[in-house]
Protein backbone atom coordinates (compact mmCIF):
# COMPACT_ATOMS: atom_id res chain seq x y z
CA UNK A 1 0.00 0.00 0.00
CA UNK A 2 1.40 3.38 -1.02
CA UNK A 3 1.01 6.27 1.38
CA UNK A 4 0.29 9.28 -0.80
CA UNK A 5 0.49 12.84 0.53
CA UNK A 6 -2.43 14.72 -0.95
CA UNK A 7 -1.48 18.43 -1.27
CA UNK A 8 -4.81 19.30 0.42
CA UNK A 9 -5.38 16.49 2.91
CA UNK A 10 -1.98 15.10 3.86
CA UNK A 11 -0.91 11.44 3.86
CA UNK A 12 -3.65 8.95 2.99
CA UNK A 13 -3.88 5.36 1.83
CA UNK A 14 -3.44 4.67 -1.87
CA UNK A 15 -6.98 3.22 -1.98
CA UNK A 16 -8.39 6.75 -1.55
CA UNK A 17 -6.81 7.80 -4.87
CA UNK A 18 -7.24 7.08 -8.54
CA UNK A 19 -4.55 7.10 -11.17
CA UNK A 20 -4.82 9.51 -14.10
CA UNK A 21 -1.99 8.43 -16.40
CA UNK A 22 0.99 10.35 -17.68
CA UNK A 23 1.17 14.03 -16.75
CA UNK A 24 2.13 16.95 -19.00
CA UNK A 25 0.57 15.57 -22.18
CA UNK A 26 -0.36 18.85 -23.84
CA UNK A 27 -3.49 19.06 -25.94
CA UNK A 28 -2.41 19.63 -29.54
CA UNK A 29 -2.41 23.28 -30.49
CA UNK A 30 -4.23 22.59 -33.73
CA UNK A 31 -5.93 19.17 -33.60
CA UNK A 32 -7.44 19.64 -37.09
CA UNK A 33 -3.98 19.71 -38.61
CA UNK A 34 -2.99 16.32 -37.20
CA UNK A 35 -2.98 13.18 -39.29
CA UNK A 36 -4.95 10.22 -37.96
CA UNK A 37 -1.72 8.67 -36.81
CA UNK A 38 -0.65 11.79 -34.92
CA UNK A 39 -4.09 12.07 -33.32
CA UNK A 40 -4.02 8.41 -32.29
CA UNK A 41 -0.57 8.92 -30.83
CA UNK A 42 -1.77 11.93 -28.86
CA UNK A 43 -4.75 9.96 -27.53
CA UNK A 44 -3.25 6.57 -26.84
CA UNK A 45 0.55 6.60 -26.90
CA UNK A 46 2.21 7.10 -23.55
CA UNK A 47 5.73 6.71 -22.27
CA UNK A 48 6.58 3.46 -20.57
CA UNK A 49 9.30 4.84 -18.38
CA UNK A 50 11.52 2.71 -16.23
CA UNK A 51 12.41 5.09 -13.40
CA UNK A 52 11.06 8.53 -12.52
CA UNK A 53 7.70 9.11 -14.18
CA UNK A 54 5.44 12.17 -13.96
CA UNK A 55 1.81 11.13 -13.57
CA UNK A 56 -1.57 12.50 -12.52
CA UNK A 57 -3.55 11.34 -9.49
CA UNK A 58 -6.90 12.34 -8.02
CA UNK A 59 -7.87 12.11 -4.34
CA UNK A 60 -11.24 10.55 -5.12
CA UNK A 61 -12.51 9.76 -1.63
CA UNK A 62 -11.04 12.91 -0.11
CA UNK A 63 -10.94 16.39 -1.57
CA UNK A 64 -11.55 15.14 -5.15
CA UNK A 65 -8.72 17.32 -6.47
CA UNK A 66 -6.14 16.38 -9.09
CA UNK A 67 -2.40 16.74 -8.61
CA UNK A 68 0.85 15.60 -10.19
CA UNK A 69 3.31 13.10 -8.81
CA UNK A 70 6.84 12.13 -9.73
CA UNK A 71 7.10 8.43 -8.96
CA UNK A 72 9.81 5.88 -9.59
CA UNK A 73 8.16 3.06 -11.52
CA UNK A 74 10.74 0.56 -10.29
CA UNK A 75 10.93 1.33 -6.57
CA UNK A 76 7.53 3.09 -6.24
CA UNK A 77 9.41 5.82 -4.41
CA UNK A 78 7.37 9.05 -4.57
CA UNK A 79 9.94 11.75 -5.33
CA UNK A 80 7.69 14.79 -5.59
CA UNK A 81 4.07 15.88 -5.45
CA UNK A 82 3.13 19.15 -7.13
CA UNK A 83 0.10 21.07 -8.34
CA UNK A 84 -1.67 20.68 -11.66
CA UNK A 85 -0.26 23.23 -14.08
CA UNK A 86 3.14 23.36 -12.41
CA UNK A 87 6.13 22.16 -14.44
CA UNK A 88 7.77 18.88 -13.60
CA UNK A 89 10.30 19.52 -10.80
CA UNK A 90 13.89 19.21 -11.90
CA UNK A 91 15.07 16.38 -9.66
CA UNK A 92 18.58 15.05 -10.10
CA UNK A 93 17.44 11.46 -10.30
CA UNK A 94 14.81 12.41 -12.83
CA UNK A 95 16.97 14.29 -15.31
CA UNK A 96 17.41 11.36 -17.71
CA UNK A 97 13.71 11.16 -18.52
CA UNK A 98 12.73 14.83 -18.49
CA UNK A 99 12.58 15.29 -22.26
CA UNK A 100 10.66 12.11 -22.86
CA UNK A 101 7.99 12.90 -20.30
CA UNK A 102 7.33 16.50 -21.28
CA UNK A 103 7.07 15.98 -25.03
CA UNK A 104 4.06 13.92 -26.08
CA UNK A 105 4.93 11.71 -29.00
CA UNK A 106 2.05 12.84 -31.14
CA UNK A 107 3.13 16.46 -31.00
CA UNK A 108 6.55 15.86 -32.45
CA UNK A 109 6.08 13.14 -35.08
CA UNK B 1 -51.66 8.81 -16.39
CA UNK B 2 -53.20 7.32 -13.31
CA UNK B 3 -50.09 8.07 -11.25
CA UNK B 4 -50.24 11.81 -11.85
CA UNK B 5 -50.91 13.58 -8.59
CA UNK B 6 -54.04 15.69 -8.40
CA UNK B 7 -53.65 19.20 -6.97
CA UNK B 8 -55.36 18.00 -3.80
CA UNK B 9 -52.82 15.20 -3.39
CA UNK B 10 -49.95 17.59 -3.98
CA UNK B 11 -51.29 19.89 -1.30
CA UNK B 12 -51.67 16.96 1.07
CA UNK B 13 -48.12 15.85 0.40
CA UNK B 14 -46.76 19.34 0.96
CA UNK B 15 -48.11 19.33 4.50
CA UNK B 16 -44.98 18.94 6.67
CA UNK B 17 -46.49 16.32 8.96
CA UNK B 18 -47.82 14.17 6.13
CA UNK B 19 -44.45 14.51 4.45
CA UNK B 20 -42.61 13.49 7.58
CA UNK B 21 -44.82 10.44 8.13
CA UNK B 22 -44.21 9.24 4.59
CA UNK B 23 -40.42 9.34 4.83
CA UNK B 24 -38.33 6.29 5.49
CA UNK B 25 -34.66 6.75 6.40
CA UNK B 26 -31.94 4.66 4.73
CA UNK B 27 -31.22 2.61 7.88
CA UNK B 28 -34.69 2.65 9.44
CA UNK B 29 -34.96 -1.14 9.01
CA UNK B 30 -31.84 -1.52 11.19
CA UNK B 31 -33.12 0.57 14.11
CA UNK B 32 -34.04 -2.44 16.30
CA UNK B 33 -30.72 -4.11 15.46
CA UNK B 34 -28.80 -0.94 16.34
CA UNK B 35 -30.60 -0.87 19.66
CA UNK B 36 -29.96 -4.51 20.52
CA UNK B 37 -26.38 -4.30 19.22
CA UNK B 38 -25.52 -1.28 21.35
CA UNK B 39 -23.68 -1.93 24.59
CA UNK B 40 -24.72 0.69 27.12
CA UNK B 41 -21.73 2.51 28.60
CA UNK B 42 -19.35 0.91 26.09
CA UNK B 43 -20.41 1.63 22.54
CA UNK B 44 -23.75 2.67 21.09
CA UNK B 45 -24.93 3.16 17.54
CA UNK B 46 -27.97 4.97 16.24
CA UNK B 47 -29.17 6.64 13.10
CA UNK B 48 -30.03 10.33 13.14
CA UNK B 49 -32.34 10.43 10.14
CA UNK B 50 -33.27 13.20 7.75
CA UNK B 51 -30.74 15.85 8.67
CA UNK B 52 -30.78 18.80 6.31
CA UNK B 53 -27.65 18.76 4.14
CA UNK B 54 -26.68 21.32 1.57
CA UNK B 55 -23.71 21.09 -0.77
CA UNK B 56 -21.94 24.36 -1.50
CA UNK B 57 -19.37 24.99 -4.19
CA UNK B 58 -17.93 28.47 -4.07
CA UNK B 59 -14.60 30.23 -3.99
CA UNK B 60 -14.17 30.87 -0.30
CA UNK B 61 -12.44 34.24 -0.69
CA UNK B 62 -14.99 35.65 -3.13
CA UNK B 63 -17.88 37.98 -2.29
CA UNK B 64 -20.33 35.10 -2.70
CA UNK B 65 -18.14 33.05 -0.36
CA UNK B 66 -18.37 35.78 2.26
CA UNK B 67 -22.15 36.05 1.88
CA UNK B 68 -22.56 32.27 2.21
CA UNK B 69 -20.24 32.28 5.21
CA UNK B 70 -22.48 34.81 6.92
CA UNK B 71 -25.42 32.38 6.58
CA UNK B 72 -23.48 29.33 7.78
CA UNK B 73 -21.39 31.17 10.39
CA UNK B 74 -18.17 30.71 8.48
CA UNK B 75 -16.77 28.37 5.85
CA UNK B 76 -13.92 26.06 6.90
CA UNK B 77 -10.56 27.01 5.39
CA UNK B 78 -8.68 23.70 5.30
CA UNK B 79 -9.02 19.93 5.36
CA UNK B 80 -10.43 18.72 8.68
CA UNK B 81 -11.85 22.07 9.73
CA UNK B 82 -15.47 22.42 10.77
CA UNK B 83 -17.23 25.74 11.18
CA UNK B 84 -20.64 26.87 12.32
CA UNK B 85 -22.68 27.27 15.42
CA UNK B 86 -26.09 26.25 16.65
CA UNK B 87 -27.86 26.75 13.34
CA UNK B 88 -25.67 24.61 11.09
CA UNK B 89 -22.35 22.79 10.96
CA UNK B 90 -20.20 23.17 7.85
CA UNK B 91 -17.68 20.55 6.82
CA UNK B 92 -14.74 21.03 4.45
CA UNK B 93 -15.00 18.68 1.45
CA UNK B 94 -12.48 20.33 -0.83
CA UNK B 95 -10.80 23.71 -1.42
CA UNK B 96 -14.03 25.07 -2.93
CA UNK B 97 -16.55 22.53 -1.70
CA UNK B 98 -18.44 22.40 1.59
CA UNK B 99 -21.25 20.44 3.20
CA UNK B 100 -23.69 22.25 5.48
CA UNK B 101 -25.47 20.02 7.98
CA UNK B 102 -28.42 21.24 10.00
CA UNK B 103 -31.30 19.69 11.93
CA UNK B 104 -34.21 18.26 9.97
CA UNK B 105 -36.42 21.23 10.87
CA UNK B 106 -34.10 23.61 9.01
CA UNK B 107 -35.26 22.13 5.70
CA UNK B 108 -37.49 24.42 3.68
CA UNK B 109 -40.08 21.67 3.14
CA UNK B 110 -40.58 21.49 6.92
CA UNK B 111 -40.90 25.19 7.55
CA UNK B 112 -37.20 26.08 7.71
CA UNK B 113 -35.42 28.54 5.47
CA UNK B 114 -31.80 27.35 5.31
CA UNK B 115 -31.73 26.39 1.64
CA UNK B 116 -33.51 29.53 0.49
CA UNK B 117 -31.13 31.66 2.56
CA UNK B 118 -28.12 29.94 0.99
CA UNK B 119 -29.50 30.18 -2.55
CA UNK B 120 -30.13 33.88 -2.00
CA UNK B 121 -26.65 34.38 -0.57
CA UNK B 122 -25.05 32.83 -3.66
CA UNK B 123 -27.22 34.92 -5.97
CA UNK B 124 -26.07 34.91 -9.59
CA UNK B 125 -22.40 34.47 -8.73
CA UNK B 126 -20.47 31.40 -9.88
CA UNK B 127 -21.02 28.45 -7.55
CA UNK B 128 -23.60 25.93 -6.42
CA UNK B 129 -26.06 25.49 -3.59
CA UNK B 130 -27.66 22.05 -3.84
CA UNK B 131 -30.08 20.32 -1.47
CA UNK B 132 -28.33 17.04 -0.66
CA UNK B 133 -30.47 16.04 2.31
CA UNK B 134 -31.36 12.70 0.73
CA UNK B 135 -27.78 11.94 -0.30
CA UNK B 136 -26.42 10.80 3.04
CA UNK B 137 -27.72 9.63 6.36
CA UNK B 138 -26.11 10.15 9.74
CA UNK B 139 -24.87 7.50 12.16
CA UNK B 140 -23.88 8.38 15.67
CA UNK B 141 -21.31 6.07 17.20
CA UNK B 142 -20.35 6.84 20.75
CA UNK B 143 -18.87 5.38 23.89
CA UNK B 144 -15.42 4.50 25.19
CA UNK B 145 -15.06 1.80 22.51
CA UNK B 146 -16.28 3.93 19.59
CA UNK B 147 -12.75 4.60 18.37
CA UNK B 148 -11.85 0.89 18.57
CA UNK B 149 -14.84 0.04 16.40
CA UNK B 150 -13.93 2.68 13.81
CA UNK B 151 -10.31 1.62 13.71
CA UNK B 152 -11.34 -1.78 12.40
CA UNK B 153 -12.38 -0.22 9.13
CA UNK B 154 -10.67 3.15 8.88
CA UNK B 155 -6.96 3.69 8.38
CA UNK B 156 -6.85 7.34 9.50
CA UNK B 157 -4.97 8.11 12.69
CA UNK B 158 -7.92 8.39 15.08
CA UNK B 159 -5.82 8.87 18.20
CA UNK B 160 -7.04 11.99 20.06
CA UNK B 161 -3.65 13.67 19.60
CA UNK B 162 -4.16 13.53 15.82
CA UNK B 163 -7.94 13.54 15.44
CA UNK B 164 -9.51 16.10 17.75
CA UNK B 165 -13.13 16.75 18.57
CA UNK B 166 -14.53 19.27 16.13
CA UNK B 167 -12.66 17.78 13.17
CA UNK B 168 -14.18 16.13 10.10
CA UNK B 169 -12.47 14.12 7.37
CA UNK B 170 -13.63 12.48 4.17
CA UNK B 171 -12.23 8.98 4.09
CA UNK B 172 -13.03 5.29 3.76
CA UNK B 173 -14.74 3.33 6.52
CA UNK B 174 -15.22 -0.37 5.89
CA UNK B 175 -13.99 0.22 2.33
CA UNK B 176 -16.76 2.65 1.47
CA UNK B 177 -16.39 6.43 1.17
CA UNK B 178 -17.85 8.37 4.09
CA UNK B 179 -17.45 11.58 6.02
CA UNK B 180 -16.32 11.20 9.61
CA UNK B 181 -16.99 13.98 12.13
CA UNK B 182 -15.68 13.81 15.66
CA UNK B 183 -18.24 15.57 17.82
CA UNK B 184 -16.78 14.80 21.26
CA UNK B 185 -13.98 12.84 22.90
CA UNK B 186 -15.98 9.63 22.60
CA UNK B 187 -18.54 10.42 19.96
CA UNK B 188 -18.42 10.36 16.20
CA UNK B 189 -20.89 11.09 13.44
CA UNK B 190 -20.50 9.16 10.23
CA UNK B 191 -22.16 10.29 7.01
CA UNK B 192 -22.43 7.44 4.51
CA UNK B 193 -24.32 7.78 1.24
CA UNK B 194 -27.87 6.44 1.54
CA UNK B 195 -27.16 3.38 -0.58
CA UNK B 196 -24.26 2.41 1.72
CA UNK B 197 -26.19 2.90 4.96
CA UNK B 198 -27.26 -0.74 5.28
CA UNK B 199 -23.75 -2.03 4.58
CA UNK B 200 -21.99 0.40 6.91
CA UNK B 201 -24.60 -0.08 9.65
CA UNK B 202 -24.04 -3.83 9.61
CA UNK B 203 -20.26 -3.35 9.40
CA UNK B 204 -20.29 -1.19 12.54
CA UNK B 205 -22.60 -3.62 14.35
CA UNK B 206 -20.19 -6.43 13.55
CA UNK B 207 -17.32 -4.33 14.89
CA UNK B 208 -19.28 -3.62 18.08
CA UNK B 209 -20.18 -7.24 18.78
CA UNK B 210 -17.01 -8.22 20.63
CA UNK B 211 -17.60 -5.49 23.23
CA UNK B 212 -20.88 -7.12 24.30
CA UNK B 213 -18.96 -10.12 25.69
CA UNK B 214 -16.86 -10.09 28.83
CA UNK B 215 -13.24 -9.20 28.13
CA UNK B 216 -10.92 -12.18 27.85
CA UNK B 217 -8.08 -11.59 30.27
ZN1 LIG C 1 -7.11 15.35 -0.77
Amino acid sequence: MLLISCPNCGPRDETEFHYGGQAHVAYPENPDALTDRQWAEYLFYRDNTKGAFAERWVHSTGCRQWFNMLRDTVSYDIQAIYKMGEPRPDMERAVVNTTAATTPEGATK
Amino acid sequence: MAETATPAETAKRANPETLRAARRSPASHLAPTFESGSVAGTVTLKEIPFQTMVGIRVERDSDAGARLASVTDGLPAACGEVSGSGRATTLWLGPEEFLVIAPESAHDSLGGDLIRALVEALGDDPGQVVDLSANRTTFELSGIRARDVLEKGCSLDLHPRAFRAGTALATEIGNIPAMLLKTGEESFRIFPRASFADFLGRWLLDGMREFASPEVP
